[in-house]
């Protein structure tokens, strides 16, 4: 399938991609790694009249430690990220869900930005951004703007970027002792969207009770879901048997998952449920160490 | 129509200048505009890899790209394998003598594949190996023989670099 007829536009810097999306506004698309924009364009469901290639800007790709945070550049790959030695030996997270990112011929385009700003409830970053309680930059006309990451997923395939913002930046808070998280995912093949994913990131106290936490559902709504009850229930709670029971039904019951292909609702709640079993087992075994 | 955009890339080692349409993909300008038609389109959805090529060094679903992302880009598709002088890859002849393919539709995604994997990794396990091509679909093979053709062509890549750095020494 062919896309309908669109202008090309390469600019060379932030700036000037900034100026064109003013100048084209909702007609203009950022063309990063392209692996979720291309193919809608092939199906003819997204029609930018403008497409504005950031590839060539450079001093965007970047994995790097800093003021209190971890920085990912706006078009560092999901490759890169995988093969990172910083995010394998600290954000074990991170490379659970690039793993079970599509394929190594995508991944080595997808950006972890364009993964979040597409806005798909099936992407996988989503759900681990908001365990981890990241924030991304967005740099627009106005200058660069922090969104907290709750606040950034708004409804199917929409965000709180405005028609002139790049998503140049995303941070996430330093990993801190006894803290870990994991990301588990189950899809009918390799590649595939999640039939349901849970993400989960916890840090502990000294007692070994649960002083922070965040629990991240994909696929599983039309914007990727922060289980806030599930969170207020573990906080402060010791990681047993029967309370991470009690969180995995909390998570559970606050998925909207649709009956598709992937399966009935109902099988995908109980997906929910199991998922966030394993994903808080993980977490606290990494914590642990 | 959008205006033509000139692109100028090195294929397989040799330059080569179109005016296209932005929405050319670049499967298409492989196929169309430069008559290399080795590389293949199985799905058009992006999934089954046999539109693969190596581009600047890390393969690439060529359907999945526009030929104007490609502007001043270096690509190798599978009819850049084989050495100028027709000797088959060391992937290729895997392929032959393992029995790594049966229509052969997916096979030149899967070369690229390997071939990249390889580079990357020279001595892969099993499990990467099936790692390195899970962007490659086969409905003929169950990929078991693919794999072995990789494991093949690992070996006898190896044994050729370590037989030149041995010569290299007796050389010096």
């Amino acid at each position: 399938m062919i896309p309908p007829a669109f202008e090309y536009l390469r600019p060379k810097t932030i700036p000037e991609a900034i100026t064109l999306l003013q100048q084209h506004g909702e007609d203009a698309k950022i063309l990063s790694g392209g692996q979720s924009l291309i193919p809608m364009m092939k199906l003819r469901i997204a029609r930018p009249g403008y497409l504005i290639d950031i590839n060539r800007i450079s001093g965007l790709s970047y994995i790097k430690e800093e003021d209190g945070f971890l920085k990912i550049g706006g078009l560092t790959r999901e490759a890169e990220l995988e093969a990172s030695p910083l995010i394998r030996s600290k954000y074990p997270i991170l490379i659970d869900t690039t793993h079970v990112i599509a394929d190594p011929q995508v991944r080595n385009l997808a950006t972890v930005a364009g993964n979040l700003a597409h806005g798909d409830p099936a992407n996988d970053h989503p759900a681990t951004m908001l365990a981890l309680d990241a924030q991304v930059v967005a740099t627009g006309s106005r200058g660069e703007r922090v969104i907290p990451i709750e606040e950034f997923f708004l409804s199917l395939f929409s965000t709180a970027l405005q028609p002139d913002e790049i998503l140049t930046e995303i941070r996430i808070p330093l990993a801190l002792p006894h803290s870990g998280g994991a990301y588990f995912k189950l899809e009918r093949k390799v590649g595939d969207f999640a039939t349901a994913a849970v993400a989960a990131q916890l840090t502990l106290d000294s007692s070994g009770a649960v002083q922070k936490v965040g629990i991240g559902l994909t696929n599983v709504g039309p914007t990727p879901i922060k289980v806030q009850k599930a969170e207020n229930f573990l906080r402060g709670k010791k990681l047993d048997e029967a309370n991470i029971r009690q969180v995995a039904q909390l998570a559970a019951d606050d998925a909207q998952p649709s009956s598709d292909l992937r399966g009935p609702a109902e099988y995908k709640k109980g997906l929910i449920k199991e998922l966030a079993k394993r994903a808080l087992a993980r977490a606290a075994e990494r914590a642990g160490k | 129509m959008a205006k033509k955009q000139l692109v100028t890339l090195k294929v397989n080692g040799r330059e080569r200048e179109a005016a296209v349409e932005p929405r050319l993909l670049l499967v298409h300008f492989i196929r169309e505009s430069l008559q290399l038609t080795g590389t293949h389109i199985g799905c058009d959805t992006s999934h089954c890899g046999a539109c693969t090529v190596v581009l600047n060094g890390k393969t690439v679903k060529s359907c999945t790209m526009f030929a104007v992302q490609a502007d001043g880009a270096e690509i190798l598709t599978v009819e850049g394998l084989a050495s100028s002088a027709g000797q088959l890859h060391a992937l290729q002849e895997g392929f032959k003598q393992e029995h790594g393919l049966q229509c052969g539709f997916c096979t030149p995604g899967m070369l690229m594949s390997s071939y990249a994997l390889l580079h990357n990794n020279p001595n892969p396990s099993e499990e990467e190996i099936r790692r390195g091509i899970s962007g490659n679909l086969c409905r003929c093979t169950g990929y078991q023989n693919i794999v072995g053709a990789v494991q093949y062509a690992a070996a006898k890549m190896a044994k050729a670099a370590s037989e030149a750095s041995v010569a290299e020494g007796v050389a010096k």
